[in-house]
């Protein structure tokens, strides 16, 4: 039945996704909720929490305050909090009492605004979607509201680096392992300055400086919203996709450089392989997870691994003009476990192998934050290049034998 | 690496300016009662040692989990269930926008529940079902799903729980109606036997403690949900003749038990003063039937020594509690005050009101106490500042005051830790001592969830 999981566990929610995009920008942002998101939030989705401060509050919404709908006590304490703290933001993000009580946090935002002098952020999320949609719209907001348009790229020329942003990188998707590191590193072997990383280690004057990049790199699809508002701002082009892999990763980096030119380049999701021919028996692999990185994996597949029938599986929404037919989102736990038993291997986080039901099929553990939290971090490989290639080379000759 | 500085935290204190805690910090002298701080944003410290309802559900053997909630609120109580391994007594029911728009919420939680009960390989002998503040605003007739689950599966019972995080400050907060709800499986009219349960605890109540030791010279044996290992294990509580609660989270649950059951229900201080043991040990006796109590001048005496012989051994080191260490924090801080422990430092936003002799003996002995808020704003980024700097030894007694300290001296103590009574205090003071001779890795200690759920 759909919305049951009887045996699986859920994705990161919107209201999470917000605070851990803003997390390092400087800014403070406020879940309004009784109690639970925080909680949630620092334990299971935010593993920066313990030793790098950043002001991510809870309103502390009473039952009282939800009957009468009343938010000026939610107004008062963001302003009087704000003139203490000084951020550089305050940012409201919503949960599901809010969403019933028909909280306006636009029009929040524009009082707290007012009243402190410190710009405000209203999002409407509910805890009812995932972080992909939350994170998006908080980086797509940051960029609309403080990003220069005035500022421009210089001409790229000749043995100069080519400028570029990476977009919608979170430690729900590459974790606090090296692996945003380890994109940075195989970008800047191969003629590339990473102008800003949105937004893992970068600071606020790089963010601010994004328009300066010649293209961008959407790295999940946290950053999709955020590529369309620098599109639109600065006619930025970008490119998406996870640098998985000597192959793939020589595919984006050329795309990359092409769509830097100027030049129109296809998805690098294309099938622009020669096809083996897929017979309807064939089992498929089969890949769970976040759009934007299942489909690089699956280019992985392809390219390092000749895997002709790779399908993706994901509950997560979106994926239009990434998803491929034959793939599944949003997909439920019956997906799951329909399709589980016809795979000819599975990669997924280790937490889908409740969906298995004993059944024995090769099963690559391929933890993922946004989905079981910290409980497998230190297991995580570098998702990046050749790394990536070695550990997932080493995991399948173990499963596949 | 950049410096926090340079990747754009403008708000945190710079290294080297003065802090500014006002709002978040006062001496005990200025402190006010029960709430000494102003309510506000909250911040959440990263110790997770309490039990949530998913770690208390989970004493009930032999039961299943099913919460229906948004996505967000399942989040956090799924990879509870997950990261105690307990997922296969564990099930959700996602609520959309559009089950909220379109009053479908009964009949998403029918479907679901049948739907989980048909996947699992065997039906569970009782099924907790978890609805949330939706639920609760949107006035769902509950009446009528239990009434229909109960039909529809009459060899599974099912009990009412509730995840309404906004009752929180309500006086009936999640965790007492948790507590509640927890015996509510218990039926009425049970031929009642030699045994006295213990209510409301994660703990089993030592063999030492003075309390069972008073329970067995009554002839007594003693059940406790912390010991069950079987639903008609858990079952038999409900022939006990009497039920003991100390924590103040199950007082609810013992009071509903002696309506509901008929069980004499005596609820017990968790205070630590020497004078009010013995008075609590007085009203167990007599409420036991036991006509001549035993005498429990030796056992203070050697409560007396270990507090003496402690705070020698620890003269070196400043103290500091929080209140997650025990529900009665200021009784506990008194303690130590009285018998020479150097107490510098307080962590908490609010005290029961039991606490309020302490809190003026305190504030008269000990103004110069510093309290701190642990929700407040600021605690999330200066926190840790205060006492680290090097050559200030601190010891602390509760998972919040060791991470604010940022000290690896402390005493991994939760609700008190069923440490009651004299012997609990001995016990605590070994606690101590040990903490103050070995380091522990207190970031890996207090991030486990639900410290001691899994055994």
């Amino acid at each position: 039945m759909k919305q049951v999981c009887g045996l699986l566990s859920t994705y990161t929610a919107d209201v999470s996704g917000v605070c851990s995009a803003l997390y390092e920008m400087g800014g403070m942002t406020i879940m309004h909720d009784a109690s639970g998101c925080n909680s949630t939030y620092n334990t299971h989705d935010e593993p920066r929490w313990y030793h790098t401060p950043s002001m991510v509050y809870i309103s502390a919404l009473s039952e009282m305050e939800a009957v009468l709908g009343d938010e000026e006590r939610l107004v008062q304490q963001a302003v009087e909090t704000a003139r203490q703290l000084r951020p550089r933001f305050v940012a409201l993000a919503g949960t599901p009492i809010p969403m019933m009580m028909g909280t306006d946090f636009p029009g929040l935002a524009r009082m707290i605004e007012k009243r402190s002098g410190i710009p405000a952020f209203g999002f409407s999320t509910n805890g009812m979607r995932s972080y992909l949609s939350g994170a998006g719209m908080a980086l797509a907001a940051v960029a609309r509201r403080f990003c220069d348009p005035s500022v421009k790229p210089d001409p790229i020329r000749p043995g100069m680096p080519v400028k570029v942003n990476l977009l919608g990188v979170t430690p729900l998707d590459f974790s606090v392992n090296g692996s945003v590191e380890a994109i940075r590193s195989l970008l800047e072997e191969n003629g590339f300055q990473v102008q800003s990383c949105w937004a893992m280690g970068s600071t606020w004057e790089e963010l601010m400086s994004a328009g300066k990049a010649h293209v961008n790199l959407v790295l999940s699809q946290c950053g999709e919203a955020l590529a369309g508002e620098l599109f639109q701002k600065y006619g930025t082009p970008w490119v998406t996709g996870v640098p998985l892999g000597e192959k793939f990763s020589s595919v984006l980096l050329e795309a990359l450089k092409a769509s830097a030119r100027g030049e129109k380049v296809p998805s690098a999701f294309m099938p622009d392989l020669p096809e083996k021919s897929v017979t309807s028996e064939e089992k498929p692999f089969v890949l769970v997870g976040e759009p934007v990185f299942c489909a690089s994996l699956r280019e992985w597949f392809r390219r390092e691994a000749g895997v002709p029938s790779v399908k993706i599986l994901t509950p997560l929404e979106g994926g239009t003009g990434i998803l491929q037919p034959g793939d599944l989102s949003p997909a439920e736990e019956d997906d799951f476990l329909e399709q589980f038993p016809q795979a000819a291997c599975i990669v997924a986080d280790p937490l889908y192998r409740r969906a298995l039901r004993g059944k024995e099929i090769p099963f690559v553990d391929l933890p993922h934050e946004g989905y079981s939290g910290r409980m497998y971090r230190a297991q995580i490989p570098v998702l990046a290049g050749e790394a990536f290639s070695r550990w997932m080379e080493d995991r399948l000759k173990t499963v596949l034998l | 690496m950049n410096s926090e500085k340079e990747r754009g935290f403008p708000g945190i204190r710079p290294l080297g300016a003065p802090v500014d805690w006002s709002g978040a910090e006062l001496p005990l002298e200025q402190a006010a009662f029960p709430v000494p701080f102003a309510s506000g944003l909250e911040y959440a410290a990263p110790a997770r040692g309490g039990w949530n309802i998913v770690h208390v559900g989970m004493l009930l053997p032999e039961s299943h989990q099913i919460f229906v909630c948004a996505q967000g609120c399942l989040r956090g109580v799924v990879l509870t269930a997950a990261e105690m391994g307990a997922m296969d007594r564990f099930s959700t029911i996602a609520v959309q926008e559009r089950n909220v728009m379109q009053g479908d919420m009964e009949e998403l939680i029918l479907s679901g529940v049948e739907d989980i009960l048909g996947k699992l390989p065997q039906k569970p002998k009782a099924v907790l079902l978890f609805t949330s503040c939706i639920h609760h605003f949107i006035g769902c007739d509950l009446n009528y799903v239990y009434g229909q689950l109960r039909q529809r599966f009459p060899d599974v019972e099912f009990t009412d729980c509730y995840m309404n995080p906004i009752m929180r400050k309500s006086k009936t907060p999640p965790d007492a109606k948790m507590r509640q709800q927890l015996y509510s499986f218990l039926k009425p009219g049970e031929q009642k036997d030699n045994f006295v349960n213990f209510i409301g605890n994660t703990q089993a109540t030592p063999e030492d403690s003075e309390l069972v030791q008073l329970i067995r010279k009554a002839g007594y044996g003693i059940r406790d949900i912390c010991t069950c290992r079987t639903y008609p294990e858990y079952l038999e509580m409900g022939k006990s003749r009497m039920n003991i609660t100390y924590q103040p989270s199950a007082k609810l649950a013992g009071d509903t038990l002696e309506k509901r059951l008929g069980q004499p229900h005596l609820h017990l201080s968790f205070g630590y003063g020497l004078e009010e043991i013995g008075k609590e040990l007085s009203r167990a006796a007599e409420a036991l039937g036991i006509s001549s109590p035993p005498d429990w001048s030796e056992n203070r005496e050697k409560a007396e020594q270990a507090l003496w012989k402690t705070a020698e051994a620890v003269k070196d080191f400043e103290i500091s509690l929080d209140f997650t260490a025990a529900p009665r924090i200021l009784s506990l801080t008194r303690l130590l005050v009285e018998h020479g422990f150097t107490v510098t430092s307080l962590y908490a936003d609010s005290f029961l009101s039991q606490e309020q002799e302490d809190f003026l003996w305190l504030r008269q002995h000990a103004p110069r106490m510093r309290l701190f808020a642990t929700m407040h704003p600021k605690m999330g980024i200066y926190s840790r500042v205060p006492e680290e700097k090097a050559g200030n030894k601190v010891l602390a007694i509760g998972q919040k005051a060791a991470y604010f300290t940022g000290t690896r001296h402390f005493v991994n103590l939760l609700d008190g830790g069923s440490l009651w009574g004299y012997g609990g205090i001995c016990r605590l003071m070994e606690e101590i001592q040990e903490a103050a001779a070995r380091e522990k890795d207190t970031q890996a200690i207090i991030q486990v969830k639900g410290w001691g759920c899994c055994g």
